[in-house]
């Protein structure tokens, strides 16, 4: 390989390691948050809110507060796709509360 | 042939499906299934020792509880509920009342519908209610005093047969169809109902902890719990029991809990209160 390559490869490189990946911002974290939001609401609503859900949510508040908001935007996600699991769980268990029933 | 049976069959789970859909709530019938389940599947268990819980599932438990009858951890919280009881409120009137037969030997009647105001009444709610009506201020409903007061009038009840009644009211019959509804919805994120494990699962351990049958389960409360350190009444029960399966528990006394406490005494009728109760 030429010295010319290499330099070329290397400035490349460089270059690659020079664009900013660009971090979450509070606009991405609020997003999140009032999608995670809304979807407990609704399971709120079922009268089906899970422990695990609000400890999510919790957690993504107080990274936000300390300015974690990649850390912040993982738990609202998480917390968006519990709520979305409990809510299923409400609707189908309208019906399916009968398979267990003693007959 | 082949695709004339898979459409019989389906035909057949339609059918089923549909009839299941129909079918006209009967609690004197739910409660002699469930009766049945439970003395079937537990052959040993002699009907008036279901209400010891765990304790009636096998031979050692027994022992164990027999032996825990001796000194029982319950005895404060029925002497403190007697002073308490017997205590008038600074209006000169006290709990004996509110109730009938003074407060004596009644446990057996709670909950009852209540046609005036179309909902199910537990005795928790009728002694808070008490108390307020005599300028009182409401008890936590979860331990402490409610356990107490709780605990002595099932100790007067001691024996007596649970006799729940569901009238004629329509209302009666939707809070005792929506109390059956709620013991064997699923919930929480382990995904597990009521029935999960008192139904399902009697007898079995879920880590330490050696499931009660739900018969007769509300014939003991209120409850010293040992995992407790202390007496708890059927709303921490029930509380508790929907925060192990990580759902969020509702408020205290809230519609649903007070129709599945109707729903479990009603199919629970005819076997004694043991209140208050000794757990592991």
């Amino acid at each position: 390989m030429s010295v010319t390559r290499n330099i070329a490869l290397a400035a490349v490189l460089v270059m690659a390691g020079a664009v900013p990946v660009r971090a979450a911002s509070e606009a991405d974290f609020k997003a999140a948050f009032s999608a995670a939001e809304a979807a407990e609401k609704q399971a709120d609503q079922l009268r089906n809110k899970w422990t695990t859900t609000e400890s999510e949510l919790a957690t993504a508040k107080k990274a936000a507060a300390s300015g974690d908001f990649d850390a912040a935007i993982a738990a609202a996600k998480e917390a968006e796709a519990l709520a979305q699991a409990s809510i299923y769980q409400a609707t189908s268990e309208k019906t399916r509360w009968k398979d267990l029933e003693i007959r | 042939m082949r695709k004339a049976f898979s459409l019989a069959s389906i035909l057949v789970l339609a059918l089923l499906a549909s009839a299941r859909a129909d079918e006209k709530p009967n609690p004197a019938a739910d409660q002699k299934a469930f009766q049945t389940y439970f003395i079937k599947k537990f052959p040993k268990v002699k009907y008036e020792d279901f209400v010891n819980g765990p304790y009636s599932m096998d031979e050692g438990l027994h022992k164990q509880w027999e032996e825990k009858e001796q000194f029982p951890p319950y005895e404060f919280a029925v002497e403190t509920g007697k002073e308490m009881f017997t205590t008038p409120f600074k209006n000169g009137k006290s709990y004996a009342d509110c109730f009938a037969n003074k407060g004596i030997g009644i446990r057996q009647n709670y909950p009852y519908f209540d046609e005036k105001e179309g909902k199910v009444i537990t005795l928790e709610l009728a002694l808070n209610r008490c108390r307020e009506a005599n300028g009182e201020a409401p008890y936590n409903y979860l331990k402490d005093e409610m356990a107490s007061l709780t605990a002595y009038m099932a100790f007067t009840s001691r024996g007596q047969k649970m006799d729940i009644k569901i009238p004629g009211d329509p209302r009666a019959l939707e809070a005792y169809e929506n109390g059956k509804r709620y013991f064997y919805t699923r919930r929480g994120q382990l995904n597990f109902s009521c029935a999960t494990c008192h139904v399902q699962s009697p007898g079995e351990h879920i880590r330490a902890e050696v499931l009660a049958p739900a018969l007769g389960i509300m014939n003991a409360m209120p409850i010293y719990r040992s995992e407790w350190s202390g007496m708890g009444t059927t709303s921490r029960r029930f509380l508790t029991c929907n925060s192990q399966t990580r759902a969020v528990p509702l408020e205290p006394q809230s519609d649903e809990y007070r129709d599945l406490e109707y729903y479990l005494s009603y199919v629970s009728n005819g076997l004694p209160i043991s209140g208050p109760g000794a757990r592991p």
